[in-house]
């Protein structure tokens, strides 16, 4: 179906798909920011992420068209690697791009209405041109094989995140002391990459990652070496919420506008998880990371911590968004356990929780974002007996949430147990006791969510009967088969984070 | 308002063009010696800013409304990314401006007019959002009384 | 022992203003500070690219005598890779990684360009930092992170014994 696509395209898109990809957001951007009507603004913002969609489809059916998975590299400006900055795209890549795609464009679609209550109409417009400069610098990060344009990627992506999250001021003012947190955290983040960056460049004279990992073999022993690997690692870290370095997340997550904790719940973290794979796998390399550096002792106890610890924090929240925002944090826990394994079936299951929290939570805010929209009130006791005056937006809410637990025909299922599995094979039982746990502590702050929206009478009895608007369902719907597919028939999935894994370890680059 | 500034007005009057002068001095001498469109449009923001800083806000409101330096921004930024477009439609990769003109090889009009136009990409795009920074705070606090100079 | 640390001046330098500011960023309870911190340890990492570009008895990377000639002369290929080949030559030559058969040394033009980049970030997150701390001072009245937390607080503990009383949520943060 993919290589369908291929063929059916102009040449040009298909050649030019890396570069279009991120280009065409970031074009659309400042034409949005010149509108004068927010509705054109989201058609607008609708076409250019749809339009990345596809170019991700075509990227990913160009990447899986041979057997072992192609690599596509784009030379920007004609300047060849390693000199000039290149696209480059391999099985990983194109994964990451459909993720944040695909997501992007239910986001823009799901997106009008919330939008339309929660942001000062004269902002709209704006505010879509601040969303695809945010959508245009996570694509970037995903596309890019550059270490250093791979920081100006982030930082465009952060910087308009922050934006976005300070909007929901017109909702409540805490979120602006949390966006601004938040900058300060995603500065020093950004900050500490850079210099590890810069250690790197100190040391090999390169700045492309491929050519990157060929020099650091000869240089492995170097202290700047050493000290970039702990730049690098802290800085990733912080901007994908790595368990001590999350306490931006929560706030952000909490009172930001319902539109954008979907989008950046079911994308930013995963970017910045998909830059630390990247760097500790394939420029740092297997051997010097795990071997040499000895990432286990770091990765694996944060990933545990983050697991436990963070569900219990989700289990005492009485507010909806800010419990799932502490999951989130639990679920960035499961994906770095599975890399801190360090061989192929733990990062494919890392990889493959990855694709599968992004969906789920981007369902989960999707229903509560429309629950928000109609009802009002993000607080336990607002979401009460909602399953039978809005029966359609909390069945949804309901499957994904079983999802997020790990119920057996789910998404969260399939990769809760590759996790395990991995884990067993690796002798790790009890890491494997400790996913379980957790699993329980999901059982637990999830059910407690469940059982007031379908077995509790509402607190208002007069609550009026009705639904999320079509606009919402329709993604929130699309979002939940999607899930429920992969429940049921992993291997598509399966099959892409296998390869992924195996370009991984097969080398480097 | 009084005259007790009167200095400051006449020497800002005499500065200001030669500063907006200097940029583009920045600006069109940046393709063969230090300069370029970030310095230039910083410059050149900065002969609009010290207007304000000397004449009020209003009346640079009124000769460069906020609206008007949002749009330079937007449309230097969109000239950027055209120039990259342009060279995709022209055979080559984003941004390879060897493929803007048709020329044998050897020629250098490509490189000359891609730069070119990328620079003035970058020089509106960074004197108009220095520009509408400047307004975005200094527009919402009142107008700084004489007695607080 | 002195050698050591005075031959490194420049890199000891940038590590007491990174830890400056990053103390600033972490420690400061006013807002304003906490960026000035914040601009003190990007500043820093300015520093550090700029002394990672300087080589010893180098000149400004613009290609000269034996070198220009060899590079730009006319031949049959576009100028357009004569242009990428000399700067990666004179990149690679700063960085003694091969033999780039250059008449003279230059320093590395790249970290300067990548610092362009850097400072344009850092503007740029200095004016959203700064908008953020205006409105943080129009709702709250107040830049110091100490009263926002209190009044973030009270907030808080109302939502907090208006779900434990079940009464309908009356919302919390007033509206700016």
């Amino acid at each position: 179906m993919i290589l369908a696509l291929t063929d059916i395209l102009p040449a040009l898109l298909v050649t030019h798909a890396p570069a279009l990809l991120v280009v065409a957001p970031m074009v659309l951007a400042p034409l949005v920011a010149m509108l004068p009507s927010g509705r054109l603004a989201w058609g607008f913002a609708v076409l250019g992420t749809g339009f990345s969609l596809i170019m991700a489809l075509v990227l990913l059916g160009q990447v899986q068209s041979v057997e072992d998975g192609a690599v596509i590299s784009y030379a920007m400006g004609g300047w060849a690697p390693p000199a000039g900055i290149e696209f480059r795209i391999d099985t990983l890549n194109a994964l990451v791009l459909l993720l944040v795609t695909g997501m992007g464009f239910l986001a823009s679609i799901f997106g009008w209405p919330t939008i339309k209550a929660e942001i000062a109409s004269a902002k709209t417009s704006m505010f879509f041109a601040a969303y695809l400069v945010c959508f245009t610098g996570l694509c970037g990060v995903a596309a890019t094989g550059d270490a250093f344009n791979l920081f100006v990627f982030l930082e465009i992506s952060s910087i308009a995140t922050y934006v976005l999250v300070a909007l929901g001021a017109g909702r409540d003012r805490r979120a602006l002391p949390a966006a601004s947190n938040y900058l300060l955290m995603g500065t020093i983040g950004a900050s500490f990459f850079v210099v590890g960056v810069g250690f790197l460049f100190a040391a090999t004279g390169t700045l492309n990652m491929a050519e990157l990992s060929l020099r650091l073999e000869d240089v492995e022993d170097n202290k700047a070496v050493l000290a970039g690997y702990a730049f690098i690692f802290v800085g990733l870290g912080l901007k994908a919420a790595m368990f001590p370095l999350h306490q931006w997340l929560p706030n952000a997550y909490a009172y930001s506008p319902s539109f954008v904790t979907m989008f950046l719940a079911a994308t930013a973290t995963k970017v910045a998880i998909y830059a630390l794979i990247r760097f500790l796998f394939s420029v740092f390399g297997l051997e010097f990371s795990f071997e040499g550096a000895s990432l286990i002792l770091i990765l694996m106890p944060m990933g545990l911590a983050a697991m436990i610890a963070c569900s219990f924090q989700a289990v005492f929240q009485t507010d909806i968004r800010r419990m799932l925002a502490y999951s989130s944090v639990a679920q960035v826990g499961y994906i770095l356990l599975g890399v801190s394994l360090g061989t192929a079936a733990g990062v494919s299951a890392g990889l493959v929780h990855l694709v599968n929290h992004g969906v789920i939570k981007g369902a989960l805010f999707m229903a509560v974002a429309g629950a928000v929209l109609v009802y009002q009130g993000t607080s336990l006791n607002d979401f009460r007996g909602l399953g039978r005056s809005a029966p359609w937006t909390m069945t949804a809410f309901g499957i994904s949430g079983l999802s997020l637990i790990g119920v057996p025909l789910t998404a969260g299922f399939q990769s809760k147990f590759a996790l395990v599995q991995a884990l067993l094979e690796q002798g790790w039982w009890w890491a494997a006791i400790v996913v379980v746990f957790s699993s329980v502590l999901a059982v637990i702050y999830m059910g407690r969510v469940l059982e007031a929206v379908f077995f509790q009478a509402p607190l208002n009895p007069n609550k009026r009967q009705k639904e999320a608007p079509l606009i919402i369902l329709l993604p929130l719907w699309g979002l939940v088969l999607v899930n429920l597919w992969i429940g049921l028939n992993g291997r598509f999935l399966f099959g892409l984070t296998d390869g992924a894994a195996a370009s991984l370890f097969g080398g480097g680059f | 308002m009084t005259d007790h500034h009167i200095i400051l007005r006449v020497v800002a009057k005499v500065l200001i063009p030669f500063i907006a002068l200097y940029g583009f001095y920045v600006q069109f001498h940046g393709e063969y010696s230090p300069g370029g469109g970030f310095q230039a449009g910083v410059i050149l923001a900065v002969s609009l800013i010290l207007y304000s800083l000397i004449f009020g806000i209003a009346p640079t409101m009124r000769a460069v409304t906020p609206g008007f330096a949002r749009a330079v921004a937007a449309i230097g930024f969109l000239l950027y990314a055209c120039v990259g477009i342009a060279a995709l439609i022209g055979g080559g990769n984003f941004l390879d401006y060897d493929a803007l003109v048709d020329e044998p090889v050897g020629g250098h009009l490509g490189q000359h007019l891609g730069i070119i136009l990328i620079e003035i990409g970058v020089l509106m795009a960074v004197a108009g959002s220095m520009t509408a920074i400047f307004y975005a705070f200094a527009g919402r606090v009142s107008e700084i009384r004489d007695e607080d100079w | 022992m002195v050698d050591f640390v005075l031959e490194r001046g420049n890199y000891w330098a940038i590590i007491g203003l990174m830890m400056i500011g990053l103390y600033m960023a972490f420690a400061a309870t006013n807002l304003i500070k906490r960026l000035i911190g914040l601009g003190t340890f990007q500043t820093s990492i300015i520093l550090f690219y700029i002394s990672l570009a300087r080589i010893d008895g180098a000149t400004a990377p613009i290609l000269m005598g034996k070198d220009y000639k060899s590079y730009s002369g006319g031949g049959k290929n576009p100028e357009g890779e004569h242009a990428g080949e000399a700067a990666y030559a004179v990149a690679e030559g700063a960085y003694e990684a091969t033999e780039v058969g250059l008449e003279y040394v230059y320093s590395n033009p790249l970290p300067h360009v990548l610092m362009l980049t850097a400072i344009v970030v850092g503007v740029a997150t200095l004016a959203v930092g700064l908008a953020l701390i205006v409105r943080i001072r129009e709702a709250y009245g107040s830049v110091e992170i100490d009263d926002i937390m209190a009044m973030d607080l009270a907030v808080a503990k109302a939502e907090a014994a208006d779900d434990a009383a079940e009464r309908p949520l009356s919302h919390g943060g007033s509206v700016a």
